[in-house]
């Protein structure tokens, strides 16, 4: 199937098919993972500060039967494979933007598919403050609300950026399964030329360009966390 | 002052109630350096926890100025753990924020405006002797230094007590002398009343006033700490004077008399100590037992000697010992074992 890949014929083809939708693709990418991931982050961070806080030993506990509904609806959530989701959220997606398919509708399923596993992942980077110093902080008169905003989140900033970091690459992937349901993208082009018209070499610079956004997503990331970070000595 | 009065606290575990505090009756006075020594899982951090309602006491009362804080509201104890602040032994300094910043945590949670509560900061850096330490991040100091901020967060908020739980274990004998310096300073400068937890016998001996020794959750001997170290009555309070079993190896011999040298930071001079004793003052003293060490050019530890059953003997040999500066010595009377 990929012996004509590299025929002149085809080259020339995908050099046009590249220049006139490739660059919009490239964008429709970012911009939609980015609103995703700032949405889900906006009610994944919460909800994953209420994981920790709201335990039975945490900083301000909430009613057993709360805690449980809320682990279950995140775990419910992050159960449904992406796809599935998708089709499920159409009645949602309809009401939030008006329309189910398209680059903009996608947003609502990727954020409903991000928020719970941001709030997983927000649980961790909370928990690994060091339980010492939230002890310091009640010893020192601060209220629950106050070991929040000035305890929990800063102290795991960049815990948090190295988690978000994880949180962008991963729906950046989901955006790229959007594809199917008319989002648009990189994940479209791969779709549309490679499984529907055989056009291997445009889904493989494609898929090139997408694993490209990734490293530059990661390591944009991973540069952030170690800046933030003041317990590394030397800076 | 704080009363604690009939403390006890329980906690549930898998294998049922375990009692970390049994009954435990202590006042200590304004201005005091109050010591509470005891063994690991004596519950001394249980006990300094429930001074400030960290921990729940089971049953029993604790008093700050006749107020009985654990009928207070949560706001209301809020207020009043701005005037009975804690070091710890990790120091918990908040490891994201500069060391000012950190300072000016506490005044945050109070609600000062920022500029004071900067000025304010800066001057405790000043008391910690630490000015030049202000933009620096918690990770770039030394445990003393990374102690020394705490103690400035601390004494932010101006309080009357200060809980010291561990302050200095986990610092070398020679920041710890200047940790219990700096503590022992503003106990006098400033009047804070301070408690300190500790299982090292040399951080009470150095500065406190008063001691209770705590075992298996119970006060076993509580007075004056030369009292109460040169003729400790309970076992436990015996294990932790002779540590290392000193009282364990030696038999009681009739005509003995007993004294304990105690070395906290005193310069160890050349010339060997019992042997100037004994040309000078023609004292001849025998070593029982000993636990001493050196660090730069200074001593730490203590010393069991024994002399003739004489009173004018063993007051020379106490005077003579006792004009050496950061020597303690003391006479131990009673049955050591």
């Amino acid at each position: 199937m990929f012996d004509k890949l590299f025929s002149p014929e085809t080259i020339e083809e995908t050099l046009r098919i590249l220049q006139t939708e490739i660059p919009l693709a490239c964008w429709e990418t970012v911009y939609v993972t980015i609103l995703a991931t700032a949405f889900a982050v906006i009610i994944g961070l919460p909800l994953g500060v209420l994981l920790v806080v709201g335990e039975k030993d945490g900083v301000r506990p909430l009613p057993k039967g709360v805690m449980h509904v809320l682990n279950v609806i995140i775990n419910l959530l992050r159960s449904v494979p992406f796809l599935i989701l998708m089709i499920m959220v159409f009645p949602l997606t309809r009401l939030i933007v008006g329309t189910a398919v398209g680059t903009v509708a996608s947003i609502v399923p990727l954020v409903i598919a991000a928020f719970p596993f941001v709030a997983r992942l927000v649980e961790g980077s909370l928990r690994e403050v060091n339980p010492n110093i939230i002890e310091m902080a009640q010893s020192m008169g601060a209220s629950p609300f106050q070991i929040i905003m000035k305890v929990l989140i800063p102290e795991s900033v960049p815990s948090l950026i190295s988690n978000f970091t994880i949180a962008i690459t991963t729906i950046l992937g989901y955006s790229a399964m959007s594809g199917i349901i008319g989002g648009g993208g990189l994940g479209k082009i791969a779709i549309n030329y490679g499984y529907y018209r055989y056009k291997y070499l445009v889904m493989l610079i494609a898929v090139v360009l997408l694993i490209v956004l990734v490293q530059i997503f990661q390591s944009v990331g991973t540069r952030l966390s170690v800046k933030s970070d003041k317990r590394l000595k030397g800076k | 002052m704080i009363e604690i009065k009939n403390l006890t606290k329980e906690f549930q575990t898998a294998d049922g109630t375990v009692e970390a505090l049994r009954d435990v009756n202590l006042n200590i006075q304004d201005g005091d350096i109050y010591g509470i020594i005891g063994m690991s899982g004596a519950g001394k951090s249980t006990l300094v926890r429930c001074i400030n309602m960290l921990e729940r006491p089971t049953r029993g009362q604790v008093f700050i100025d006749g107020q009985d804080i654990a009928k207070l509201t949560d706001k209301e104890l809020r207020a009043v753990r701005r005037d009975v602040t804690m070091i710890f032994q990790g120091f918990n300094l908040l490891m994201q924020r500069t060391c000012l910043k950190n300072i000016c945590f506490p005044l945050e949670l109070a609600g000062m405006e920022k500029e004071k509560a900067k000025k304010r900061a800066l001057e405790l850096l000043d008391v910690v002797g630490l000015p030049d330490k202000a933009n620096a991040y918690p990770a770039q100091l030394s445990g003393g230094q990374q102690q020394r901020i705490a103690i400035a967060r601390a004494l932010a908020t101006d309080p009357k007590v200060l809980l010291c739980d561990e302050a200095t274990s986990a610092l070398d004998p020679k920041t710890t002398h200047a940790i219990l310096e700096l503590i022992r300073d503003i106990n006098r400068r400033l009047g804070i009343t301070v408690i300190i937890i500790t299982h090292q016998m040399s951080v009470v001996e150095e500065i406190c006033s008063r001691v209770a020794i705590l075992d298996s959750g119970s006060v076993v001997e509580e007075g004056v700490v030369s009292e109460v170290f040169s003729s400790p009555k309970s076992g436990a309070a015996k294990r932790l004077v002779f540590p290392d079993g000193a009282d364990e190896i030696l038999e009681e011999v009739p005509g003995e008399r007993r004294i304990r040298v105690v070395f906290s930071g005193a310069v160890a001079s050349r010339e060997p100590l019992i042997a100037k004793m004994a040309m000078e003052e023609q004292i001849t003293a025998s070593i029982l037992g000993a636990s001493t060490k050196s660090i730069g050019d200074k001593a730490y530890g203590n010393m069991l000697l024994g002399l003739p059953d004489d009173d004018g003997v063993v007051k020379r040999a106490i005077q003579y010992l006792s004009s050496i500066p950061d020597v303690l010595v003391e006479e131990v009377t009673g049955d050591v074992r």
